[in-house]
């Protein structure tokens, strides 16, 4: 008796929710994508009364594009743009996309609150710290500043797997995944976070958002940008094109043959006029008004294929991205 | 008659015999609190965080990027939809295997094979029925990464422990019966179905629960056949569409579990999914031993009938 009364509370709620076979629009990617594409998600379901149906998952923006180009999703969520390796892949398979700039995203160097001797750091001081050849060899905070304490260097970052480490790694680097391979690595940027804000010596980076929400117990790093002026990160420094060079867009890919989808035109265009503010929302940098819009007008007139030519770049304006002619 | 100096020997040996008993059991129970208090601990902490969280709301509400609105139905759905596929299709083969090895097998290298090798299968890494179910279910039968999908995969994680439960039951039931059965001239399959079945699906039912048990919680093999983060709606109703295709439109719908829900909550910069994630947990603690009180249940009043 009991496990019917369950199973009729089961169906009832079934029946409450059953609808029409309905459309499906799938997407996948980039985790630091993610939370901006479920907002618009969110949203776009509720306005559309549950007549579409969306889906996001979390595959990585390698394992997005993956997927993306073996045909199974209709947009892929990526944080850094497609690389020569699956722009072959996509071409193989036949499938072509329309590439789109969402949102930027503040890379926050973040340090203990109690460490009191940084101000600022320029690029330079942290290549010293970063580069390959620091390994092993630079592991005190006065060997890159004799002014700064003669204490252990105690480094967190992203692991290599993500986006945010590879984009880092190319804006202060120089070379996409070149790093020293002796810091605290985790997935996970809570990890991260919780790192920093446990050891006054430590030194980490990641997305704004995370910085944004544990404000109490970590201190932002401005950061010395290529015009001399030390910016610390924010939406509207951002949205100003001062926090250079740790601001980078973010990008979904949308597949051209589920364009001719009218659901997936429709979200694409509602993404793009509400992203900015939905971005805003869950800490992201929202691109300038004029940027939406020509991304509107590149998505409408079908323009397929990449700005970047499959070569990842540090510091172009979004601006300049859309009005060049994609390569496919 | 003995000597003082003997009986005071076997004093000290007695002695001493006794404080090692005593070592022995304050040992064991260190070693049991041990287990027991992370688990209370742990669990009381989830509780506490979460608790408070548990509403209508949130075992009503789709996941959210408000973490106030966000709530479970979509994971709790997904995880009773996943679990009766996993059911349907463990539960007869693996006793199907089971009883096969125990009353129909022949004895030679062959059994001898197949019976080391579940047991290996018993330890091998979920991650790697989950690499094994992207190839064959997803992409090979084309499921994709659907229900059917995650069911038939913990189905797989869980064969080798019915089997093995199955067995132990069936080896529980004394030979008499057996003889019994077979002087009173019933063929084999007379002798399972009317015997051996009833007898032992106390201790199958343990085995099942012990393996649903674990399939619940799991993560690692669903995450790899591509189960989705953000899924704001439900399958079809299983056996609601038009007959007899409709029928079965929800085990191929997308889904999304409760470890996953959380695990993706957890890793959320914003606190409030914290404790998103230990509501959820506490669900999924609670899920987890209301199936066990269930199959202390039946097992008692399965137990009831059996005479002998």
């Amino acid at each position: 008796m009991k496990s019917m009364k369950i199973a009729a509370v089961v169906a009832g709620v079934f029946a409450a929710t059953a609808v029409h076979a309905q459309a499906l629009i799938k997407i996948d990617g980039s985790s630091t994508v993610f939370p901006v594409t479920e907002a618009v998600a969110e949203d776009f379901q509720k306005a559309k009364k549950g007549s579409v149906r969306v889906t996001v998952g979390i595959s990585g923006t390698g394992g997005g594009f993956k997927k993306f180009c073996r045909g199974e999703i209709d947009i892929s969520d990526a944080s850094r743009p497609i690389l020569a390796k699956e722009m072959e892949e996509c071409a193989k398979a036949g499938i072509k996309y329309v590439e789109l700039p969402v949102a930027f995203d503040a890379l926050t160097v973040v340090v203990n609150p109690k460490n009191t001797w940084i101000k600022q750091l320029t690029v330079a001081e942290l290549k010293m710290m970063w580069e390959p050849g620091a390994q092993g060899k630079i592991t005190k905070w006065n060997q890159i500043n004799p002014a700064w304490p003669d204490a252990p260097l105690k480094l967190f970052g992203p692991g290599a797997d993500s986006g945010t480490f590879d984009y880092f790694t190319e804006a202060i680097n120089g070379k996409a995944k070149s790093s020293r391979g002796d810091f605290t690595a985790s997935e996970d940027d809570n990890v991260l976070v919780q790192g920093v804000s446990r050891d006054n010596n430590a030194l980490g980076f990641f997305g704004f958002a995370y910085y944004d929400e544990n404000k109490g117990k970590l201190k932002a790093v401005p950061i010395v940008n290529p015009k001399g002026k030390a910016v610390t990160p924010s939406i509207d420094a951002v949205m100003a094109g001062e926090y250079e060079p740790l601001a980078r867009p973010i990008f979904i890919y949308v597949s051209a043959k589920s364009m001719d989808k009218p659901e997936v035109k429709e979200f694409v265009e509602f993404y793009l006029k509400e992203g900015g503010k939905l971005a805003k929302e869950v800490k992201y940098v929202p691109l300038g008004a004029a940027d939406y819009k020509h991304a509107l007008e590149n998505f409408s007139k079908k323009k397929t294929g990449t700005a970047f030519g499959g070569v990842a770049e540090v510091g172009v304006k979004v601006a300049d991205l859309l009005k060049r002619n994609p390569k496919e | 008659m003995m000597k003082a100096a003997d009986l005071d020997a076997i004093r000290a040996i007695i002695t001493r015999a006794k404080r090692w008993d005593l070592i022995f059991s304050v040992l064991g129970i260190l070693s049991l609190m041990l287990g027991i208090l992370t688990f209370v601990v742990l669990f009381i902490d989830m509780a506490i965080q979460g608790v408070p969280r548990l509403s209508y709301d949130f075992f009503t509400s789709f996941p959210s990027r408000r973490a106030e609105n966000a709530g479970i139905l979509s994971a709790w759905v997904g995880t009773i939809l996943v679990m009766l596929v996993t059911a349907l299709s463990a539960v007869p083969l693996g006793v199907a295997a089971g009883v096969y090895l125990e009353e129909y097998a022949p004895k030679n290298w062959m059994t001898d094979i197949i019976e080391i090798n579940i047991s290996n299968l018993a330890g091998i890494p979920s991650i790697v029925y989950g690499l094994l179910a992207l190839g064959l279910f997803v992409y090979y039968f084309g499921f994709g990464q659907s229900i059917l999908t995650a069911g038939l995969t913990l189905a797989l994680l869980i064969l080798p422990v019915i089997i093995v439960a199955t067995r132990e039951a069936i080896r529980a039931i004394p030979q008499s019966i057996h003889e019994g059965s077979y002087a009173c001239g019933a063929t084999t399959w007379q002798t399972v179905s009317d015997h051996i079945l009833p007898y032992s699906s106390a201790g199958i039912l343990t085995g099942v629960i012990i393996g649903m048990a674990r399939a619940i919680g799991e993560t690692a093999p669903i995450i790899t056949i591509g189960a989705l983060t953000f899924i704001a709606f439900l399958p079809t109703p299983p056996f609601a569409g038009d007959p007899p295709a409709g029928m079965f439109d929800w085990i191929f719908a997308p889904f999304t579990v409760m470890p996953i829900q959380m695990f993706n909550w957890t890793s959320r910069p914003e606190a409030a999914f914290t404790l998103n994630a230990a509501a959820a947990g506490f669900v999924l603690v609670f899920m987890t031993l209301a199936m066990n009180g269930l199959a202390i249940y039946l097992r008692y009043q399965l137990r009831k009938n059996i005479k002998w």
